[in-house]
């Protein structure tokens, strides 16, 4: 009954989804404020059928309601609770409800938060918005109905893969899916622009915090799912450049190049065309990324939701999406002519050219993703490509980007003075040159490449602290002062410095990955591996019973030089529904590196093989995402993005970009 | 001129479309492969930590399976209960080619989890991989007994696929 109920909420959702799309639309052409008001009700609406679908599904799963098909084939009555409520989004269809529940969220937030945009403006984002979902509604409706019945019902369910029962990708896909979707929000207003006809720096202050927050998501999303492959898959691997994760990193160069030429365009008025193409490639990525790993057009590690049928409703929906806007792009872009004129070296240049090496980045890792599928459909040579022809391509395009990061705010807008700036810096690449050199003499064994990228790291790091210094005249005013301009210092300039350092501490945990090390050996209980100055003691290993698995569990005793540091729990762990054993490594961080141990096999005879890795820095790489993100927040909290204060500049510089 | 600019993204985005719309009226879980019905690539690989290896010579004469798989790679693990199967079951030969890994880690791998294959060719740098078109781990060939290529599975093998496809074309395999 209350999963029929569900089924009906969608049903409905699908229907004030089509209405959004339409009545606004028709509204704003008229110039009827009644009609163009109709959509933030509808919006609203759609959130709150939404809701109720997924907490309908989510109530299935919790009661382990096997008459549900796809409660059936992914859960199991025995699965802890945390994994049958994560469990709703883990599959194919279940993951559908969340992403329209988050897209409905978005459209119910426009609504909300949008009431002092221009009235047609709303109306149309949300119809477009309303586009959306109704494309997805019908696509859940009419490909993966969450809510089909089985007819008898199953005793219990097939369950869960075992990999995919863990905190981390249970938490994961949500924040890839605010970020996914949160791009759409940005599509439509690059979308109602375009039909408009009207790009001016009051829509860029408008559509910027939709775009931060959406990026915010996506950093924290992608770091989980790194993160994830850490310690899952028991390398000590976090990145692959596997279809999937690439499918997820594209749409984050594209809106991290977004979220900065839309200052230009706020600022300065100009690179318009050039921010609304980006605005629609940005969400037209997230789409392809939603469509390659569902349809099969790519199959890899991660694709677990193969289904060619719901491949071709996805690509209609695609091409409608992508294509429509494309088209009303060549038509209208050419009459969104930018006014302001800037010189090559500026911050304005500068932009451009973090957009121009991150939208090539993007376009490396696409053809690096469909280039062997392209050859291959054409019946040409076969091509593999992985970590060799990504390292050479993205990464020497991505130098260049890092060597610029601490130059960008210190160029002033229209013509900066790169000598100036330069020596601003100074004492950022003396610091940086200082860290490489002491690197060299000091730690064994030599990496020259890793040397230089920490010392980039240290270069963007104390460039982006050199810039917040100079804005409150650090040394320079009396301390009372420094602190007062600390204080008064806009919010979205702590979004920069931080999410700069952000990239900074990332960059250092990526290069100082050259010096890890790694111990393998078969240990009798009692027997000790000592790796960079560690001591492991392997003292016991014991079978445990957990909720849906048995685990072999071994109790490993860490010291250093006699000084306990820790007591570390690995595990194997045998999953009895699928007849599947996963390793459960244990990870022991002190925020400067990781130790991880793996308990693999024993020998049957006592002793047991202990993969012990000691990661200098590894944990810099998420904990640097997760400095990107605060940034994005800090930023985010800015109060000239607050209602009030947004209203009223934006009014005044719409009036003002109407004069000219 | 200037407008043709603009129409740039359209053109390339219904190009991209375009070969969406052809590869998707193929069955996406046969990756189109210009291998079908091909010699398989001569290739001769060195064996995991001292066991024998695997070269493309030895086998001729019969059917066998070759399945590429790596320590690092996910869905190799939740294929790897039905490898054991056909391992077992299979009257063909299962072999492995261990694909751009470290020997000892799929060592350890295949301690860990059993292994199911006849012999095992570690190719560390991808060479073999390449001549194949592996495009990821797991995919799975069926040679026939003139040593061509009959079947290419991408991605982890599915007790359907098995039933299906995989066991029957063996078996008519080797009849002829």
């Amino acid at each position: 009954m209350i999963a029929e109920l569900g089924h009906f909420a969608l049903a409905l959702a699908l229907v004030l989804a089509i209405v959004q799309s339409v009545v606004p639309l028709y509204g704003a052409s008229r110039g009827e404020p009644a009609l163009m008001a109709l959509g933030g009700s509808t919006a609203i609406g759609q959130f709150a059928l939404v809701a109720l679908a997924f907490v309908a599904l989510a109530h299935a799963y919790v009661t382990s309601d096997f008459s549900l098909a796809t409660v059936a084939e992914n859960s199991h009555s025995s699965k802890p609770l945390l994994y049958k409520i994560t469990g709703v989004w883990s599959n194919h269809e279940g993951s559908m409800v969340l992403w329209v529940l988050i897209l409905t969220l978005f459209g119910a937030a426009v609504a909300w938060f949008g009431t002092g945009l221009p009235p047609d403006l709303r109306a149309r984002v949300l119809a477009v918005q309303g586009m959306i979902g109704a494309g997805f509604f019908a696509f859940i409706l009419f490909t993966s109905n969450p809510f089909l019945r089985l007819e008898p019902a199953p005793l219990d369910g097939r369950g869960m893969n075992p990999i995919l029962q863990d905190l981390g990708l249970a938490i994961h896909p949500p924040f890839l899916y605010l970020g996914y979707v949160g791009f759409s929000v940005s599509f439509c207003f690059a979308v109602a622009a375009l039909i408009e006809g009207r790009v001016d720096a009051a829509w860029a202050r408008w559509v910027r915090p939709w775009t931060l927050a959406a990026w915010c998501a996506l950093t924290i999303g992608i770091a989980l799912g790194s993160w994830w492959a850490y310690y899952t898959l028991g390398w000590g691997g976090w990145w692959y450049w596997d279809p999937v994760e690439n499918a997820s990193f594209m749409p984050w160069l594209l809106g991290t190049a977004l979220l900065h030429s839309a200052i230009v365009v706020e600022k300065r008025d100009a690179l318009k065309t050039w921010t609304i193409l980006l605005a629609i490639v940005t969400f037209a990525l997230s789409l392809i990324g939603t469509f390659l790993v569902r349809s099969g057009v790519l199959t890899s590690v991660h694709a677990f939701a193969i289904d060619p049928a719901r491949g071709a409703f996805i690509l209609l929906l695609l091409i409608v999406a992508i294509g429509g806007p494309l088209i009303l792009y060549a038509i209208r872009a050419p009459s969104l002519q930018g006014g302001g004129l800037f010189a090559p070296i500026s911050r304005e240049g500068a932009l451009v050219l973090n957009n121009l090496l991150l939208t090539t980045g993007a376009a490396t890792v696409f053809i690096g993703t469909l280039y062997p599928l392209f050859l291959d459909g054409m019946g040409g040579d076969k091509v593999s490509v992985g970590f060799p022809f990504f390292n050479r391509t993205f990464v020497p395009l991505m130098v260049p980007l890092l060597i610029a990061i601490p130059f960008g705010p210190l160029l002033g807008w229209k013509r900066g003075d790169l000598l100036a700036a330069s020596q601003r810096l100074i004492f950022a690449a003396g610091a940086a040159i200082g860290l490489v050199l002491a690197v060299l003499l000091l730690v064994k064994p030599a990496a020259v490449l890793a040397t230089l990228g920490l010392g980039l790291a240290a270069w963007i790091g104390t460039g982006s602290l050199v810039e917040w210094s100079e804005r409150v005249q650090l040394f320079r005013a009396p301390l009372k002062d420094t602190l007062a301009r600390a204080r008064h210092l806009p919010r979205a300039a702590y979004g920069v410095t931080l999410a700069h350092l952000g990239v900074a501490v990332t960059v250092a945990g990526i290069a100082a990955s050259a010096w890890e090390s790694e111990r393998i050996e078969l240990v009798h209980p009692g027997d000790s591996v000592s790796i960079a100055g560690y001591d492991l003691r392997l003292d016991k290993v014991e079978s445990v019973p957990g909720p849906n698995y048995t685990a072999d569990r071994g109790t490993v005793t860490v010291t250093r030089q006699g000084a306990p540091v820790a007591v570390m729990h690995p595990e194997k762990r045998f999953f009895t529904v699928q007849q599947m054993p996963t390793t459960f490594t244990a990870i022991n961080t002190d925020l400067l590196s990781d130790l991880y141990v793996v308990l693999a096999d024993g020998d049957g005879k006592g002793a047991w093989t202990l993969r012990v890795y000691q990661k200098p820095l590894v944990p810099w790489i998420w904990l640097g995402c997760g400095v990107m993100a605060l940034g994005g927040l800090a930023s985010l909290s800015d109060r000239r993005w607050r209602v009030g204060a947004a209203v009223r500049r934006g009014r005044a510089a719409a009036g003002a970009a109407a004069d000219d | 001129m200037r407008r043709l600019i603009y129409l740039l993204p359209i053109a390339a985005f219904m190009a991209l479309a375009g070969y969406f719309v052809v590869s998707l009226s193929r069955d996406p879980s046969v990756l189109p492969s210009a291998m079908i019905n091909q010699p398989t690539p001569a290739f001769a690989l060195a064996g995991l930590e001292g066991q024998p290896g695997l070269a493309r010579d030895e086998f001729q004469g019969q059917v066998v399976l070759i399945n590429f798989f790596a320590s690092w790679c996910v869905p190799c693990r939740s294929e790897h209960p039905l490898l054991m199967r056909l391992a077992a079951e299979l009257k063909a030969p299962v072999y492995g080619i261990d694909y751009k890994d470290k020997p000892e880690d799929a060592a350890r791998f295949l301690s860990e989890l059993g292994n199911p294959y006849g012999r095992i060719g570690a190719d560390r740098d991808g060479r073999v991989g390449i001549d194949f078109g592996v495009y990821g781990v797991p995919e799975t060939y069926v040679i026939d007994k003139s040593g061509r290529i009959r079947l290419r599975h991408v991605g982890p093998l599915t007790p359907a696929d098995v039933t299906r496809e995989l066991a029957p074309l063996v078996k008519e395999l080797q009849k002829s």
